[in-house]
């Protein structure tokens, strides 16, 4: 999955926020709608794009999409 | 004992030792069962190390279990997936290890005799999925709710040969606080969004749940069969 594709992954989790908010540099956490339902939709997408297990903590210690896209590739 | 490696499953074990009982411990893990029997009171008990997820695992653990009057399952795994993200190999997992693993053991060890009447039947249930739902749990609900529908019509059922079946409906235990963490919070943030819900100001402890699973065990709750005990700190209030 490149960066593009897990952007795009990463706006489909998204109900409320429209898609064109979300770029690789978004901070997610500072979205009305990131909470936790969207951070465990999250979880499962790392874990389904890429077969890897992320955690809350690896959440909370990323700010950007591309952060997180990073983090993803070095577990 | 299933489960009896660690938690809630290991609380019960101790608790029942300390009340006069020979307990037989069974999961997965070898070297933390040894933890578990070494903390136990009493003689006699003993350890039977085979996986349930697995029909010969629960086939080696009825072979060498001698006759019982007593059953508690606490094997069991948590879950936290949000609904549009379970597959087939999620739910198949969890269905598998919380409910046929202690359905199918409950089912060969009556088969076998190896209850004696008016055995007590214990399954270690939830406060999801029995009282209450919580985002990302809907799969882990559906585990424990159907351990309690299992439940109600086993108790009618085994009610012939006086055998009680009832389950306990746990809050949040501090030993499956971590599990949680780890998956999605931190440490802190569980206890500044969740003990606020709970007004006994505190999350359980095993020996909460294990108390609970003494009285189910012992001839004090002979008229109790078919219930959901719920030991939440009043979580569900």
């Amino acid at each position: 999955m490149t960066l593009e594709e897990f952007v795009k992954a990463f706006a489909a989790e998204f109900d409320e926020t429209p898609e064109d908010q979300f770029k690789a540099d978004t901070e997610y956490k500072s979205l009305e709608e990131w909470g936790s339902l969207t951070a465990l939709s999250i979880i499962a997408v790392a874990m389904e794009g890429f077969g890897k297990k992320i955690t809350g903590a690896d959440l909370r210690a990323c700010n950007t999409i591309e952060d997180l896209y990073n983090l993803i590739q070095t577990k | 004992m299933t489960g009896a490696s660690s938690g809630i499953g290991r609380g019960i074990a101790v608790a029942c030792a300390k009340m006069g009982a020979k307990v037989v411990l069974n999961g997965r893990n070898v070297e933390r069962m040894n933890e578990t029997l070494s903390m136990l009171d009493g003689k006699g008990h003993m350890v039977i190390s085979s996986d349930l997820s697995k029909q010969d695992g629960i086939n080696y653990l009825v072979s060498r279990c001698p006759d019982i009057n007593g059953l508690v399952h606490s094997a069991g795994v948590p879950s936290i997936r949000g609904v549009k993200h379970i597959d087939r190999s999620l739910i198949e997992e969890i269905i598998n290890i919380n409910d046929i693993a202690p359905i199918l053991l409950t089912s060969a060890l009556l088969k076998q005799k190896k209850l004696h009447k008016k055995s007590s039947i214990v399954f270690v249930a939830s406060v999801s999925g029995v009282f209450v739902g919580n985002i990302g749990e809907a799969s882990y609900s559906a585990s424990k709710g159907a351990l309690s529908g299992f439940v109600k019509s086993a108790a009618v059922e085994l009610a012939a040969q006086g055998t009680r079946v009832n389950t306990i409906c746990p809050g949040v235990v501090e030993t499956r606080l971590l599990n949680l963490s780890n998956e999605m919070f931190s440490e802190d943030q569980l206890k500044e969004t969740m003990l606020g819900r709970y007004p006994l100001k505190r999350f359980g402890k095993p020996e909460d749940i294990a108390y609970g699973a003494v009285y189910l065990l012992s001839d004090a709750s002979s008229w109790v069969t078919g219930i959901n005990l719920l030991i939440d700190g009043g979580y569900c209030l």
